[in-house]
């Protein structure tokens, strides 16, 4: 590495020790794999998973003779997504051949859009550090996905599953507008975010139903031409995103620095040990020899449908989290975080109302609730109560029957057992004591056992009324009514210094 | 006559008369492969016993009312890039020498419903690559008129076949002249329909944007039969046109009263070889004498016709033909060294050279750099030719002039001339650029008694009208009464 190099801040801009200052320009290819129920030319099923090669037809296999027929929701869902991200929907649009061989791809060619993609002209905005930030999508087209290949285990060579062939997919492709780690994940979290919203994708970056390429480049800050750029491929988390452009734009100014040019060409990023290396360069690219597809008629888009498809849209992230600011009162940072998964916003829409305290909910929520799936590696489809389980908790607390202690403990078995709260609490004893006679020998007992701390508490230590407290709640394992106790233990040892 | 000699309607009267059994023709006409496909080797697979099981199941449907299509009980043969399930479609390449489908092409399934029974597969040139049938990796098929000729290609198999009395009709596919150069080359009935009227589905693609199946038999009359069978919207493909289509067999008219004709000045040309040419204009005069209105014209562009269709069909079959890499069906070279060696020695290997010769010249068509100059020209030049036929079909019915500039040449004189071959196609390819119906009939013999055959072209789903003129010509005319001696 260079000696000069030394970058104080990954971010906006990078410090570097000679003094110049360095801003990165990052453009987005985002692969979404559409939740069709079958593939984008034929009837087979898209379902992930099922044994190797038996979600496969002639048609995805590419045999001699057979055509692709275009699956109308494909055009559809693009239209969607076109219509949630502010795009221009192309009212003619066709399809074309992407060439090039590999044994994933059976025809050896990927029926792609070239030059005339459905959706075009588009804009997400984002939000980070409280600041929006409009990002320009280039455009949205439709396209077919590859198959697998699997090293044998026997080491008999390379085994093709040619299940995945043929799902549909499309590409959204940005403007490079975004200028940080930081941007390109807050884009790819919205971007995700509606198109979990208009429901055309599962988005499920781990299973590749979401794939992000990268485009970056660095240049001097106040320089207007953009640097070279590379690509980056094989993002398959945000985490990956992130470290990948931290790392790619370290790497770039250092090569700037040590006096040599950044090379065109596309890296592959190996999450495992944190780098990139270059997978070819631009002379190495292939050349594709994009065709109009002359099975497939021309893909029209009237303004009947295209109206049909926009009256069919949902609300969309920003229109919710505006909703629940306004109606639900919810600072404006803890709506951006609800309304960022559909799953997370509609449990914590359901659980508000049900409960009549959103707030409370969303304590929940952004608290324990979220807390909890980050443990478990779980995401917010997959929590395993209803919102009206939560509204319940939150009804339990409100009502006095538990504390906040306790429903903490409750929410726990919650995501362990298949119970609603009320069982948990009943079958576990975990009600609020609030019976004066039993906290007051629980008091007594306290006292006499805990002579220093009331020794202290006369002295005028506050810490000391505090322990004794805790002590309290100890005892009775928490489910002391907190200001019953509070109550009788002041009453307690004011009475004996009295 | 022999019972191999008929016509498919005459087969048909014999059928429905009782007068011979399904079983019975199936029999005379694989007795009539034995005898002669050893000199015109016209067949790639023959099927023997599931032909006649195909025949006695087919009669007893027959016997019981169920079968009452005019093809029930035909004979008939596919050229070998229709897919056939369970029925080995080589495309007459080493490259697909085992493949056996799992599935029908649409028109064989068409055909099957219409209880016809499936002889074999046709020879042809090399995934329908040529102009002679000489590109198989399997044998030359031969002209039955003389068979030191050749038949004329692609579909070279069904034009000599059905001329030599093998099958009671066949199909091919027409990318660029590959129904009616042959039909023309051996004396009988070719027709291209418009593209879109008949489905690609299961055809084994070359040029997905000109090919088109079609029928070649011994009349006018049976061509309408089958076309009848074969045309027809296909949801399983989306280039198939969803109109309703008509019934050709009342096209039949034996009038041809107003109809206007044109001659395109380009398609009597220099080039022609006289013998055609006179024959051409002497069934024009024919037709104006049955009343028929003729008028000369000139058809501009005609001369960059070939050069367009040649970066067209081999851009399109450089990407058609990129499946056939070894990795899921169909040949594999023996030895490579890596996942490129792989694919370099299996191509290499599995094509012959004229296949060889249009990938190299479609990739090079579609490379970056080179795009602009050729396969973008090219489609640009597909635009003002389709706009000079809807400018002459403004003006007539009918286009008429020569199938080919020549009658049948000899096996091996053009091979090693691509460029003297490819001519071959020059009153054939405007068509398929166009996506037009052709149709070509026999109009008469040269001096070596070689048969010559006529074209008729007409506007978008118009064959009706090709039909009517086709057959008022044969209803006063003996050409198509001719049949080879072999």
């Amino acid at each position: 590495m260079s000696k000069t190099l030394s970058i104080i801040k990954i971010g906006r801009e990078f410090e570097v020790s000679v003094g110049m200052e360095y801003e990165m320009i990052i453009g987005l290819e985002v692969h979404v794999e559409l939740s069709t129920k079958s593939k984008i030319y034929c009837s087979c099923t898209t379902d992930f998973g099922g044994d190797a090669n038996t979600h496969t037809c002639p048609i995805c296999t590419g045999m001699p003779g057979v055509l692709p027929i275009l699956n109308k929701k494909v055009v559809e869902y693009a239209v969607k997504t076109g219509l949630a991200t502010n795009c221009t929907i192309a009212e003619y649009s066709k399809q074309d051949r992407k060439n090039y061989f590999y044994p994933d791809l059976p025809k050896a060619y990927q029926i792609s859009q070239y030059d005339l993609p459905i959706c075009q002209n588009g804009y997400i905005d984002i939000e980070v550090e409280g600041k929006t930030k409009r990002i320009g999508i280039t455009r949205i087209h439709i396209e077919e996905d590859a198959g697998k290949l699997m090293h044998d285990e026997h080491e008999i060579g390379t085994l093709i599953d040619y299940n995945r062939c043929g799902v549909p997919l499309i590409e959204i492709v940005t403007e490079p507008d975004m200028q940080s780690a930081q941007e390109a994940k807050a884009f790819v979290e919205s971007l995700r975010a509606i198109l979990q919203y208009i429901d055309v994708s599962d988005c499920k970056m781990q299973e590749g139903s979401l794939r992000v390429d990268v485009n970056l480049s660095v240049r001097p800050k106040g320089q207007k031409e953009f640097g070279t750029r590379t690509e980056m491929k094989n993002l398959n988390s945000l985490r990956s995103i992130v470290r990948a452009v931290e790392s790619e734009a370290k790497r770039q100014i250092a090569v700037i620095e040590d006096g040599k040019i950044i090379v065109q060409e596309t890296r592959r990023w190996d999450e495992h040990k944190g780098i990139s290396y270059s997978m070819r360069t631009k002379e190495e690219a292939h050349d594709y020899r994009y065709f109009p597809e002359p099975d497939l008629m021309p893909i029209v888009v009237d303004e009947k449908w295209k109206e049909k498809i926009r009256k069919s849209l949902p609300e969309l992230p920003d229109a919710r989290r505006r909703r629940y600011i306004n109606e639900f009162g919810l600072p404006e940072h803890d709506a951006l975080i609800i309304t960022g998964s559909k799953a997370l916003a509609d449990f914590f829409e359901d659980a508000a109302i049900k409960s009549n305290n959103p707030k409370a909910v969303s304590n929940f929520i952004l608290g324990d609730v979220s807390r909890i799936l980050n443990e478990k590696g779980m995401e917010a489809e997959d929590i395993p109560f209803s919102a009206e389980d939560l509204a319940k908790l939150v009804g339990l607390i409100e009502k006095g029957t538990i504390s906040g202690t306790i429903a903490k403990k409750v929410l726990e078995k919650m995501f362990e057992q298949n119970k609603d709260p009320e069982t948990i609490v009943r079958e576990e004893g975990l009600e609020v004591v609030s019976d004066e006679k039993v906290l007051a020998e629980v008091v007594k007992k306290i006292i006499s056992n805990n002579s220093q701390s009331v020794e202290d508490y006369r002295k005028g230590k506050d810490k000391a009324f505090g322990f004794l407290v805790g002590q309290a709640m100890k005892e009775t394992r928490g489910k002391a009514n907190p200001q019953l106790i509070n109550k009788l233990l002041k009453a307690e040892l004011d009475n004996k210094i009295l | 006559m022999e019972l191999y000699q008929l016509t498919v309607h005459e087969m048909c009267d014999l059928i429905r008369s009782k007068k011979v059994s399904v079983v019975e023709l199936t029999q005379s006409l694989l007795d009539r492969i034995n005898a002669v496909d050893a000199k015109i080797e016209s067949y790639i697979t023959v099927l023997g016993d599931e032909a006649l099981n195909r025949a006695k199941k087919v009669q007893e449907r027959i016997d019981k009312g169920e079968a009452v299509s005019p093809l029930a009980g035909i004979p008939m043969a596919l050229k070998d890039n229709i897919c056939t399930k369970n029925v080995k479609t080589t495309c007459a390449s080493k490259m697909l020498n085992n493949f056996i489908p799992p599935y029908d092409a649409t028109v064989s399934k068409k055909l099957y419903n219409e209880d016809t029974v499936l002889l074999g597969k046709l020879n042809m040139d090399e995934f329908a690559m040529g102009s002679s049938t000489e590109n198989s990796y399997f044998k030359i098929t031969r002209n039955p008129w003389n068979v030191e000729r050749v038949p004329g290609g692609s579909s070279g198999g069904s034009a000599a076949s059905v001329a030599a009395g093998m099958t009671g009709f066949a199909l091919g596919s027409d990318t660029g002249g590959s129904i009616r150069q042959p039909a023309s080359f051996c004396g009988i009935v070719g027709m291209k329909p418009t593209y879109g009227a008949v489905s690609r589905f299961g055809l084994v693609a070359f040029a997905s944007s000109m090919d088109q199946i079609g029928p070649l038999t011994k009349d006018v009359t049976d061509c309408a039969i089958v076309l009848n069978a074969i045309t027809g919207y296909d949801p399983m493909d989306s280039t198939s046109a969803n109109i309703k289509y008509p019934d050709y067999s009342k096209a039949l008219i034996n009038d041809v009263k107003g109809i206007r004709i044109g001659i395109p000045k380009e398609y009597i040309a220099e080039e022609t070889n006289p013998e055609v040419k006179k024959a051409v204009l002497d069934a024009a005069e024919t037709l104006r004498k049955l009343g028929a209105q003729l008028e000369e014209f000139s058809l501009p562009l005609t001369e960059y016709a070939i050069p367009a269709y040649y970066l067209i069909s081999s851009a399109e079959a450089s990407s058609n033909l990129a499946r056939y890499d070894g990795i899921k069906y169909g040949y594999r070279a023996e030895k490579y060294t890596d996942l490129l060696d792989l694919y370099i020695q299996t191509r290499s290997e599995g094509f012959g050279v004229e296949v060889k010769r249009r990938i190299l010249l479609g990739t090079y068509a579609l490379s970056s750099g080179y795009y602009d100059a050729y396969y973008k020209k090219a489609l640009q030049v597909r635009t003002l030719i389709k706009n000079a036929f809807n400018e002459a079909f403004a003006k007539y019915d009918v286009l008429l002039g020569p199938t080919a500039p020549t009658t049948a040449y000899k096996i091996g004189e053009k091979k090693d001339n691509p460029l003297e071959m490819y001519l071959e196609d020059i009153y054939t390819v405007s068509v398929n650029i166009a996506g037009l119906p052709g149709l070509t009939i026999p109009c008469g013999f040269d001096i070596s008694n070689l048969p010559i055959g006529l074209q008729l072209i007409g506007k978008p789903f118009d064959e009706s009208t090709l039909l009517r003129v086709g057959y008022t010509f044969e209803q006063n005319t003996e050409y198509h009464k001719n049949r080879a001696r072999i």
